[in-house]
């Protein structure tokens, strides 16, 4: 098991095995993402309150859930980076790292659009919004921290740290809704029981969150190859492969 | 593993535990403060600071919505089962504002016990329900309340009729 691991810190090794899996995850994430637009959009039936607005949470409901997990790799690959000294485990931090800021974006900016129509205004200062935007704050912290120091080895480890400590936020945003009194609304997915929420509107939303899933693998298989290619590109390997394509 | 790494784990984890610790004694400490609005039994408690800028929040009481004929000025119950507060508003409601859901008020809380909100929003909760749906829930409760009104009504139990919403 141990010997797999270690290969897995081989950046060469990671960016081959890598190239396989793209075409599938690019595949599999067009699919879930237009059926699941195509059908969220167009054919699951509207809200009986909110009318059509509501659909914004095919878009929402996904991204939130990708800034939240994405949060957890990042904070994960900081670790192993950490303790076994992994080079690629740091590249793989450096590279959820915006794409968990466009994630949060994206859900902080939806819920502003849905909020207007819904609650009569785009922002408050509630417990899940304000966890929320401390997340983007985080995840912009560690794209800074990670260009400003001029070493890798002393910025990969001061980004582990900042991931590390803001785990503690990602538990906070879960349950805001349920530990303070918020104008955001309680969970429509729920851990244990059945989603408050019509299985006609909701099986679109599964499919998009799946579909989200996909394209957030694939998204930080692109970003980590990237780093690869421009931290090796002095290594024969890379030489051989940009002269050889 | 090997101890050098052992001992970086434990680096690890100990910036997780210390990390959880102080932000969970500090919201601790805040509680109070992170929550948005205050609930009707506060403000019935005294617990609301009286002529400072606050929010209270609660299910709006059926029938108890107000509006004037010649200005936008409104006037309702705000209730969370064991105490209300009536809110009175000068503006444009939310779209979704409605009895029997809930709303947030922000405003003050004047000496005789009145608030006076400065803007009112909509509290959504989480359920989506297609409209046909919502149809026929809503039907089904009627006709549930009618057998329950049918009931009262016989001359063995003509007592009052007992209305969910005179449960507030």
């Amino acid at each position: 098991m141990w010997q797999w691991f270690h290969k897995l810190g081989s950046p060469r090794w990671f960016y081959d095995i890598s190239g396989k899996f793209l075409p599938w995850l690019a595949l599999a994430s067009v699919v879930l993402i237009v059926t699941g637009v195509v059908w969220g959009l167009a054919f699951a039936p509207q809200d009986a309150r909110q009318g059509n607005s509501f659909r914004i949470i095919y878009i929402h409901v996904p991204a939130s859930f990708l800034a939240l997990a994405g949060y957890y790799v990042m904070a994960a690959a900081g670790a192993v980076g950490m303790i076994w000294k992994m080079k690629l485990a740091d590249m793989v931090m450096i590279a959820a790292a915006p794409l968990g800021a466009a994630l949060t974006f994206i859900a902080l900016f939806t819920g502003a659009i849905w909020g207007k129509p819904t609650w009569g205004t785009y922002w408050i200062w509630d417990a899940r919004i304000t966890s929320m935007l401390v997340l983007l704050f985080l995840y912009i912290g560690i794209i800074a921290l990670s260009r400003s120091f001029s070493t890798r080895e002393t910025s990969a480890r001061a980004c582990a740290i900042l991931a590390l400590v803001g785990t503690v936020n990602i538990p906070i945003i879960y349950k805001s809704v349920d530990w303070w009194y918020t104008l955001h609304q309680p969970a429509t997915i729920k851990l244990t029981g059945a989603p408050s929420m019509h299985p006609d509107m909701f099986k679109p939303l599964l499919v998009m969150i799946l579909g989200f899933y996909c394209f957030y693998a694939l998204v930080l298989l692109l970003n980590t190859r990237t780093e690869i290619l421009q931290r090796e590109r002095r290594t024969n390997w890379v030489k051989e492969l940009a002269a050889g394509k | 593993m090997k101890p050098a790494r052992k001992q970086r784990l434990l680096v690890v984890v100990f910036i997780v535990v210390i990390a959880s610790l102080v932000v969970g004694l500090l919201t601790y400490a805040l509680r109070e403060n992170i929550n948005l609005f205050y609930t009707p039994s506060q403000v019935a408690a005294g617990e609301a600071p009286t002529n400072t800028q606050i929010r209270v929040g609660g299910m709006v009481v059926v029938d108890s919505l107000q509006r004037a004929s010649d200005s936008l000025d409104s006037s309702f119950l705000v209730s969370d089962g064991s105490a209300t507060l009536l809110i009175h508003y000068s503006g444009i409601l939310p779209d979704l504002f409605a009895e029997d859901e809930a709303a947030v008020a922000t405003g003050a809380l004047g000496d005789g016990g009145v608030f006076v909100a400065q803007q009112v929003l909509a509290k959504h909760d989480e359920e989506y329900t297609p409209p046909e749906v919502a149809d026929a829930m809503q039907q089904a409760i009627d006709k549930k309340a009618k057998a329950a009104a049918d009931n009262t009504t016989r001359p063995i139990e003509s007592k009052t009729p007992n209305t969910p919403a005179a449960a507030y």
